[in-house]
């Protein structure tokens, strides 16, 4: 979509020049765009096709058919996934950033795994049944874990390979355990495996409105916290010469990585792959500058995720694929190219 | 104390013993006889231990020996041979990928062999036999592309672990869409099949476990050698004379038709891969992958867990997976906090 704009390897050196800002600006609007075409398209296929007439109508003069109840019920599935999208393509952002790992993933890290975990512990065995209760569980879970694989990865110095593996075997713990209450409790089998693939379609329309608060605050969060993870990038030393706060930034970085995906995974279930590849996709156009890159995150990882949900509806007439399960088929791939295409002295 | 000694022969040749991993094989040993007759003697009938020992050695009563050997033994010998071959796979990789978390577990064998067990319980309704056989493809198909894909000359052990943490994603995304798809029964079958179970193996399951290990264990063990040397680095095992990538396929192969055997004969056993070889070097204090102590601790391991499933749960109430699960997810913990420490991850 953004051919036009050159490899920028000189990004970093010279400073922009006038009129690479408006190429930016420009690439940003063709985003929108973008991301406004695959909605459209996210309301108009499925089970029941519609034509984009049907579409207008159902959205902004109601022509009293079947067709306005489809886009009204597509509507908020749409609107999910374009807030959870850009949920978890910030949080991968501002992972990879903290961590100065291409292979961070709130997935990878095992963060979606946390609050999973804590998510059916709280229906399980407490109870909750409304999102907004079990939401504070999965910012525990979430945090829990995100602490507990920094920890365990190293702290400072944590390379992608620790972390990736603290991160995997964290989460093989956590899949055991979720096993064993899967095993014991028949009704949580029926309603669980279906949430612990990651999917859109929850079913509710309430989803939304119970954690976009959540989401808005750590889009905010997320998006102030570009400058100081600038700085952070060039090294601890310059930052902190730079007159960074490196502990405030790391445990904000912490904070809203965690409350984008406890509040994503409490809403849709564990997705993942969308933080990783798209934040190496923007990188390659707009170069390392996190001002530009978490703007651009914010759109088009709801482009992948609302393209990936779509492509499940497709490819499983009349049936669906849960996007969870679309996203890791294309993400795993991606994943191997970055580990192949890295030389081994770099991991 | 010194551990290892020199055993000469009046021929001319000499083999070093260790004497403390030796001992530490011979306990474990003991001890899985132990926990297995004991385990054949649990259950809705309860055996006295010695009356389980005459049994096998042919001196029971009749109704003993139906449940001893009928029922009993062929499900304890299941759980020797898939603890053991757990372990010895573990070991492999671990040694291969030089990581302690780089076992089938992790790489995502176990979630492939699920796959193809899955495939045949939720799309064809399969025999047992039928999701055995899936369960065997699955972990091969997986363990080779696993293997290609961290192809890039020579496999690298971190690229290895993180082509397989990608593997394992894809292949996790495949089962859960297989459990979506299929109707509650099935759904309910495939996710006991998925924790791992002993429950009602018989002999049929005993012999092809049997021979596999006849054939790759004495094959394994003579290229322990090797892969001790390549525990230093590829170009000092070159320097050495060891055929690194050949001696590494082979191996790999190895291990990954063990852990698919075992996993198809059981079901994916969490964790017993990743923590068998863990303690058996803790126990040994040797350096060195510790092949042996880790398939005879596999073995121990896998045996003692279905016994304290039996116990705790009541007779076939929870499958030994979420035993080993449990405690190897546990014991994972703590084994990242302390090799951090150390620095060896």
């Amino acid at each position: 979509m953004l051919v036009e704009s050159p490899p920028e390897q000189r990004a970093e050196t010279a400073p922009a020049p006038p009129n690479r800002r408006a190429v930016r600006v420009l690439g940003l609007l063709v985003s929108v765009l973008i991301l406004v075409l695959v909605a459209v398209a996210s309301i108009a296929v499925g089970a029941k096709e519609l034509s984009l007439e049907q579409v207008w109508h159902g959205l902004f003069e109601e022509s009293g058919t079947y067709g306005d109840v489809v886009v009204a019920d597509r509507l908020s599935r749409t609107v999910l996934g374009v807030l959870v999208g850009a949920a978890l393509g910030l949080a991968g952002t501002v992972l990879q950033a903290l961590t100065r790992n291409p292979l961070a993933d709130p997935g990878l890290l095992g963060i979606n795994a946390g609050a999973s975990a804590a998510v059916v512990s709280a229906i399980t065995f407490f109870g909750v049944t409304s999102l907004s209760g079990y939401v504070w569980f999965a910012f525990c879970g979430a945090a829990a874990v995100g602490a507990l694989v920094w920890f365990l990865g190293g702290s400072r110095g944590a390379t992608p390979v620790r972390l990736a593996l603290a991160g995997t075997a964290i989460s093989a713990a956590l899949y055991g355990y979720l096993q064993a209450i899967m095993i014991l409790d028949d009704a949580a089998l029926g309603r669980m495996r279906f949430w612990t693939v990651g999917s859109l379609a929850t079913g509710d329309d309430s989803t939304i409105e119970q954690v976009l608060p959540f989401l808005l605050a750590g889009f905010v969060l997320a998006l102030a916290l570009a400058r100081p993870l600038n700085a952070m990038a060039m090294g601890d030393d310059t930052a902190r010469a730079l007159g960074a706060n490196l502990n405030r930034t790391r445990a904000l970085s912490m904070l809203a990585a965690t409350v984008l995906c406890g509040a994503a995974t409490a809403a849709c279930g564990p997705i993942m792959f969308v933080g990783l590849m798209v934040p190496h996709v923007v990188r390659s156009f707009t170069g390392p500058d996190l001002r530009w890159i978490l703007p651009y995150a914010a759109i088009l990882s709801p482009v992948l995720l609302l393209g990936a949900d779509v492509l499940g509806r497709i490819v499983a007439r009349p049936a669906e694929l849960q996007v969870g399960i679309v996203t890791a088929l294309l993400g795993g791939p991606v994943f191997i190219y970055l580990v192949r295409r890295r030389r081994t002295a770099q991991l | 104390m010194k551990t290892n000694r020199a055993v000469r022969t009046p021929g001319g040749l000499s083999v070093r013993l260790d004497v403390r991993a030796l001992t530490v094989v011979v306990l474990l040993l003991v001890t899985a006889l132990t926990a297995s007759v004991v385990l054949i003697g649990t259950g809705d009938f309860p055996i006295p231990a010695a009356d389980v020992l005459r049994t096998l050695v042919g001196e029971g009563d009749a109704g003993q020996e139906f449940i001893v050997t009928e029922l009993r033994l062929p499900r304890v010998l299941v759980g020797l041979l898939v603890g053991a071959s757990l372990g010895l796979g573990g070991a492999l990789f671990q040694s291969i990928s030089r990581n302690p978390l780089g076992s089938p577990d992790v790489l995502g064998l176990g979630q492939g062999a699920t796959a193809g067990a899955l495939t045949m319980i939720v799309l064809f309704s399969g025999t047992a036999n039928q999701v055995t056989l899936g369960a065997l493809v699955g972990g091969l198909v997986t363990g080779f592309a696993i293997y290609a894909l961290a192809w890039k000359r020579g496999v690298h052990g971190y690229r290895l672990v993180l082509v397989g943490i990608g593997v394992s994603a894809i292949v996790t995304a495949v089962n859960g869409y297989l459990l979506t798809k299929s109707d509650i029964v099935d759904a309910a079958r495939a996710v006991v099949w998925m924790t791992g179970s002993l429950d009602g193996r018989d002999w049929d399951q005993v012999w092809p476990l049997l021979a596999l290990c006849a054939v790759l264990v004495p094959l394994v063990l003579a290229n322990s050698r090797e892969l001790r040397m390549m525990e230093m680095g590829d170009d000092v095992s070159y320097a050495l004379g060891v055929r690194v990538e050949r001696v590494r396929l082979l191996l790999m192969l190895s291990a990954v038709l063990l852990t698919a055997s075992a996993t198809a004969a059981a079901g994916p056993v969490g964790f017993v891969a990743l923590t068998a070889p863990q303690l058996a070097r803790r126990l040994t204090r040797s350096p060195g992958p510790n092949l042996t102590p880790a398939m005879v601790m596999g073995a121990t391991l896998l045996v003692t867990a279905d016994w304290v499933s039996q116990r705790a749960f009541g007779a076939d109430q929870l499958p030994v997976g979420v035993v080993t699960g449990v405690l190897g997810g546990g014991y994972l913990l703590w084994l990242l906090v302390t090799e951090r420490r150390a620095g060896r991850i």
